[in-house]
């Protein structure tokens, strides 16, 4: 499977220069757009919480702390939400190429990741960079993000892929998913700290595996501490049973979903 | 060395009577079945060797796609297996998995890498690919203005950048213009010549024995014949003469029928039909009640009886009018041999209303043409039947008429009014 993946990287790295480039290409600001659509979101809530409502981050006395706080969260959530929501739609987009044309089918969810991966370095990186002139770069601890990203893409992947084949048979997913993702966006501390609920929410709140990895974001960008590494363990099970999944849906009804198309 | 090995593949399509059908299965683990099966392709088996052309023929439906899909490996086969070895180039349906706002050199680049080509060859073919598919600076506007004979030039030419090991063409060509056809014929044949294997759905008679010296012919999802091209497809022209006879005995149903149509197994075949005056004279046009000869010219072309002769007469509408053969009229049957030319004749009474009309004839076997079609001619023949001047009537018949009115009064000694029409004597 992998040996087939990687004999079509060109058209795997081809189709995502031109997912970029369709994206972007006919509008008169092109990549700006890359930008706008998440930083209108971090500075709506900056505006609403951190201003309207006054919020200061518990124990925080800086004032652009929430903003960062917002922003770690909010970056790495987009990401989540859109590998999730593409890999759900990606085999009904390329119905297309999918009836027409042979080719490894994983390389579809591959193509989702790698373009959410563009289009979050390019946030996260113009993220690092203000952090940097700001004078509020965390130091190497940063270095501890990529395995918490790894792990949140990991569960984005499977969960995707296992939705996304079903969703060939029963479009009724994508729906439903959408207004889950709502739910389990608020599920999950990223607009409000932690702190700030009660005793028997945030037992609930530690039942998200996102949860464990959004606080290890924060405590890493905010604190410039390294996390504690058993924050990963929830996570990384769950992405691994969801890739797990994922694979297994993927092998039993990939045969069948070209028919459905 | 074999290519393609086919081994009684069966595909079964799902027919879901409602939405939740599939559900229903998923929840029970399928032991609830909810779905009707649909079966496109049943046992099928064949093996193609290297440098093997082979022509996949069939009616539509028959499951020549779905066929082709599972060698290219686009969709699964429900029983049995495939194994293709090499690089395999398809050209499946149209659109051939273009993105339409895409300009045609990304599409170009896109078909590339979907064959697993290195970009640095990619690079190479480029040019190729724009000079054999002709598109000029067309290349670089978006596949959504194309015309599906561009898409197909491009899709062709990049499927064919490099030879494949095994290519697959599903009537794509169908849709070039003659030009570029010859020119995609002769690519494959000289890819051909270098050992590729090809798999080639088509209905063109010509394009088949031109590249193909091996045909197979399904129906139905089942492998009817595998054999020589030119056998194959003589077999599948006599299978349609059956199916199109068929759709033209609905056709006279309702009534229709307005094109010329010809179909039959041509065993016999009607030469020549002509209309003619008593005096022999071939006439586009007679008077009400004039007397008309149904000239037939028939060559027989295997060892037969004597072949039912028929006409129908049918209106301007398409309705049919009158109609007879030979059989009914008691017509000895005698025997016949190839070669052998008949001479047939009607003599009929054209009492029919003023109009347009148009003659069908028809040679088979039995008292019915449904029964063995030789050769059925549709509007084989037109005439024009023009009022007599003797006296006026409406309608589509001119049926023998007499009148007589007679005054029933007591006062005048009865005085008849006589009149006579129609018909001719």
């Amino acid at each position: 499977m992998l040996t087939d993946l990687w004999h079509y990287r060109s058209f795997v790295l081809g189709m995502v220069r031109r997912e970029f480039q369709a994206r972007y290409l006919n509008s008169v600001l092109g990549n700006v757009w890359a930008l706008v659509g998440p930083l209108s979101t971090i500075i709506i809530y900056m505006v609403i919480f951190g201003s309207i409502m006054n919020a200061r981050l518990p124990g925080v006395s800086d004032r652009l702390a929430y903003g960062i706080f917002l922003c770690v969260g909010v970056t790495t959530w987009a990401m989540f939400a859109e590998v999730v929501h593409r890999c759900l739609g990606i085999f009904v987009e390329q119905a297309n190429l999918l009836k027409k044309t042979r080719f490894p089918r994983l390389a579809l969810p591959l193509i989702v990741l790698l373009s959410a991966a563009v289009n979050f370095s390019i946030l996260f990186g113009l993220f690092l960079l203000f952090l940097v002139a700001t004078g509020r770069f965390p130091g190497w601890p940063v270095l501890a993000l990529l395995p918490f990203l790894v792990v949140q893409q990991s569960l984005a992947v499977g969960l995707g892929v296992a939705l996304g084949v079903v969703n060939v048979f029963f479009r009724d997913v994508g729906h439903a998913v959408a207004v889950l993702l709502q739910l389990w966006f608020w599920l999950t501390p990223i607009v409000y700290p932690q702190q700030i609920v009660g005793e028997s929410v945030r037992r609930l709140l530690g039942l998200n595996p996102l949860t464990h990895v959004v606080l290890a974001y924060q405590e890493i960008v905010l604190r410039g501490t390294w996390p504690d590494w058993s924050q990963l363990l929830l996570p990384a099970l769950c992405a691994a049973v969801a890739l797990a999944v994922g694979v297994l849906a993927f092998q039993r009804l990939s045969g069948e979903m070209v028919d459905c198309l | 060395m074999i290519r393609v090995a086919v081994r009684s593949v069966a595909k079964k399509y799902k027919i879901y009577p409602h939405r939740w059908g599939r559900l229903l299965e998923w929840a029970t683990g399928n032991r609830y079945t909810a779905h009707t099966p649909d079966w496109a392709l049943r046992d099928i088996s064949f093996e193609v060797g290297d440098g093997e052309c082979v022509g996949v023929i069939g009616m539509n439906g028959a499951g020549k796609s779905t066929l082709l899909k599972i060698l290219t490996g686009t969709t699964q086969p429900t029983e049995g297996s495939v194994v293709v070895t090499g690089q395999v180039a398809a050209l499946l349906e149209l659109g051939l998995g273009m993105h339409p706002e895409f300009t045609g050199r990304q599409n170009a680049v896109l078909a590339c890498q979907l064959m697993g080509l290195e970009q640095t060859v990619i690079d190479e073919c480029l040019p190729w690919i724009q000079s054999f598919s002709e598109l000029g600076e067309h290349m670089d506007q978006p596949v959504r203005t194309y015309s599906t004979g561009m898409q197909v030039r491009l899709a062709f030419s990049a499927a064919t950048v490099v030879r494949p090991d095994v290519l697959v063409v599903d009537e794509a060509l169908a849709v070039g213009d003659a030009y570029f056809q010859h020119k995609s014929i002769n690519r494959i044949r000289s890819f051909k010549e270098q050992g590729m294997t090809l798999l080639f759905v088509t209905h063109d008679a010509a394009a088949l024995k031109a590249v193909c010296d091996r045909a197979i012919l399904l129906d139905d999802g089942r492998l009817l014949r595998d054999g020589p091209a030119d056998a194959v497809f003589d077999y599948y022209n006599a299978m349609i003469a059956q199916k199109e006879k068929d759709a033209e005995i609905e056709q006279r149903v309702d009534g229709g029928g307005r094109t010329v149509t010809r179909s039959g197994s041509r065993e016999a075949e009607i030469v020549a039909v002509e209309l003619c005056d008593v005096a022999g004279n071939v006439r586009r046009a007679f008077r009400v009640g004039e007397t008309a000869t149904i000239r037939y010219r028939i060559r027989i072309h295997r060892p037969m009886q004597i072949p039912t002769v028929g006409f129908l007469i049918r209106d301007r509408l398409g309705a049919d009018v009158f109609g007879t053969n030979t059989y009914h009229l008691g017509i000895a049957p005698q025997q016949c041999l190839p070669g052998d030319d008949l001479a047939a004749s009607f003599e009929v009474t054209l009492n029919l209303g003023p109009g347009h009309y148009s003659l069908s004839a028809s040679i088979h076997r039995g008292p019915v043409h449904v029964d063995g079609n030789f050769d059925w001619w549709d509007r084989a023949a037109v005439f024009e039947v023009l009022p007599s001047g003797l006296y006026s009537f409406v309608g589509v018949a001119a049926l023998p008429t007499r009148a007589t009115v007679d005054v029933l009064s007591a006062a005048r000694n009865s005085r008849a009014a006589e009149g006579v029409g129609c018909g001719g004597e």
